[in-house]
């Protein structure tokens, strides 16, 4: 569905992306994980046609992305993290504009608002939206074309977790009925119970990709196992010869309070490979 | 084309909400039915506040308003949206100038009402050239601006040196030289004699070169700035 090759680009002598591939297949959800100034936002950017690029090739539908006609970006949505929403108007009219644009029917715009949950609020003038209604009906902006790929910056970036669920739902469902979902994000969690395949994007380049659990697993280098005494005291045993035979001693003495196994997750992963932190734009602003 | 109309509606519905640019489309022609009643003073030239309101309201309103208009839209990512639906620079800038074009017609149309209806069709023609310049000035301010003020610091010097200049022209024979080089001091002589009779090749040249260096600006704009 979506294939880039030796994607490379730079600004100002400086190079942001380098020998970037992919290839994503249809009926997918596709994360782009990587701390802010990464090149997550240019990679969008570039793929959906918004920018040029300096070598490589992208083809989306199998075809050149500087060769996709009018009939073809009426498929692909795409929301990106700055909002971009008609502020005066109302809901229904926010949508209302890109309707007419998609040549999409206007008894889709009710529908729609229905299913991110803004119908109570479908008069109501953007300006007074809250920041999850908005990233809704930016959404729902999107989700009205009914596209077959849809691009998704930093979908649920700084949302209250209710707003996170429900729109975490919402891609879903999208998934769920054939779309391709091609998304960035820097919040670990929600990649890895969000998407079937993920690739971690560091200072223009992809470190590592594959499905989430499938990269947890191969960086489970050392497996360990954390037990909490009742007397307070936390311990790891390092999985090996002798770990089965501490174990059963500590809990023969009665001294084991709670057990689980440690695995990576991705934001170990990826501090193992970059040695640093992924931190949000908000992070990046403040540190 | 379908894209242009619906830029123009859009612009349409937001006539109303967004006051900042309503006012600038009433201001003049309402200050012109006001002062044209209520004022009268002895030896005071045939329809003077109409012409003077005229010449500043070409120089004014589809300058600032288009300037305006394009300025918010790339500042509130709203344009970057409109090129993400497909919708192309030139469908979107075609759009915009018609309603400033259309809006400000409607309001030259309500100055004219005072004059005499054989003198309304010219009047309107003048006043139609004027702001086809203006509105390619005020887009090429917006195209340049990246946001809402940096495009008002941009248009406010060039905008009271179009609409001032005529009117101060009226009070100065140096600044009258100085003002002839203006498609508004030029279009405001016309609008004075409200004939052709006696035009002055200078006129068609100024006016001519006038909208070359507007559009040429906006060329140049749109080429280094495009409409991100």
């Amino acid at each position: 569905m979506i294939k880039a090759s030796g994607i490379t680009k730079s600004f100002a002598g400086k190079q942001v992306l380098s020998g970037i591939d992919l290839d994503i297949k249809a009926g997918r959800i596709f994360g782009l994980l990587g701390p802010s100034g990464a090149g997550k936002t240019t990679l969008i950017k570039i793929i959906t046609g918004q920018m040029g690029f300096d070598d490589g090739e992208v083809r989306v539908f199998g075809k050149n992305v500087k060769e996709l006609n009018g009939d073809d970006k009426k498929q692909i949505g795409i929301m990106m993290d700055n909002h971009g929403i008609y502020e005066r108007f109302s809901c229904a009219d926010n949508l209302k504009i890109f309707a007419d644009i998609y040549g999409v029917d206007h008894s889709k715009i009710g529908e729609t608002l229905a299913k991110v949950g803004l119908s109570e609020s479908r008069r109501k003038p953007a300006m007074k939206l809250s920041k999850g209604m908005r990233a809704r009906l930016q959404l729902a902006r999107v989700l009205m074309i009914s596209p077959k790929i849809l691009f998704l910056d930093e979908p649920t970036s700084g949302l209250d977790p209710m707003t996170m669920k429900y729109i975490h739902k919402l891609i879903t469902d999208q998934r769920d009925m054939g779309c391709t979902i091609f998304l960035t994000t820097h919040n670990m969690e929600e990649a890895a119970s969000l998407c079937d395949e993920v690739a971690l994007l560091n200072e223009g380049k992809i470190i590592e990709r594959g499905a989430p659990e499938e990269i947890c697993r191969r960086y489970n280098h050392q497996k360990t196992i954390n037990l909490h005494l009742s007397s307070g005291e936390d311990i790891e045993v390092i999985h090996g010869m002798d770990s089965a035979k501490i174990i059963s001693t500590l809990m023969e003495q009665g001294k084991v309070e709670t057990i689980h196994s440690s695995e990576p997750t991705l934001e170990t992963v990826f501090i193992e490979l970059t040695g640093r932190k992924i931190e949000s734009d908000e992070e990046a602003k403040y540190a | 084309m379908r894209n242009v109309g619906i830029v123009f509606k859009k612009e349409l519905m937001d006539t109303l909400k967004n006051k900042t640019v309503l006012i600038q489309f009433i201001m003049f022609p309402l200050m012109t039915l006001v002062m044209e009643n209520a004022i009268s003073i002895p030896d005071m030239p045939e329809y003077f506040f109409t012409k003077l309101f005229a010449v500043m309201y070409m120089g004014m309103a589809p300058l600032t308003s288009a300037a305006s208009i394009i300025a918010e839209e790339k500042e509130k990512n709203t344009l970057r949206v409109l090129m993400m639906a497909n919708v192309k620079p030139w469908e979107y800038l075609l759009g915009v100038g018609s309603y400033v074009w259309a809006l400000c017609m409607a309001g030259a149309g309500l100055m004219s009402t005072g004059l005499p209806a054989e003198n309304i069709p010219f009047f309107l023609g003048i006043m139609a050239v004027g702001f086809i310049i203006s509105i390619a000035a005020g887009a090429c301010v917006g195209v340049f601006s990246s946001n809402q003020m940096v495009a008002t610091s941009l248009f406010m010097p060039v905008m009271l040196v179009f609409s001032f200049a005529p009117m101060l022209a009226l009070f100065n024979d140096k600044i009258e030289k100085i003002a002839r080089i203006f498609y508004t001091q030029q279009l405001r002589v016309l609008l004075n004699q409200m004939s052709f009779d006696g035009m002055k090749a200078e006129t068609v040249l100024v006016i001519a070169v006038n909208a070359l260096i507007a559009v040429c600006l906006f060329f140049v704009a749109f080429k280094r700035k495009g409409l991100e």
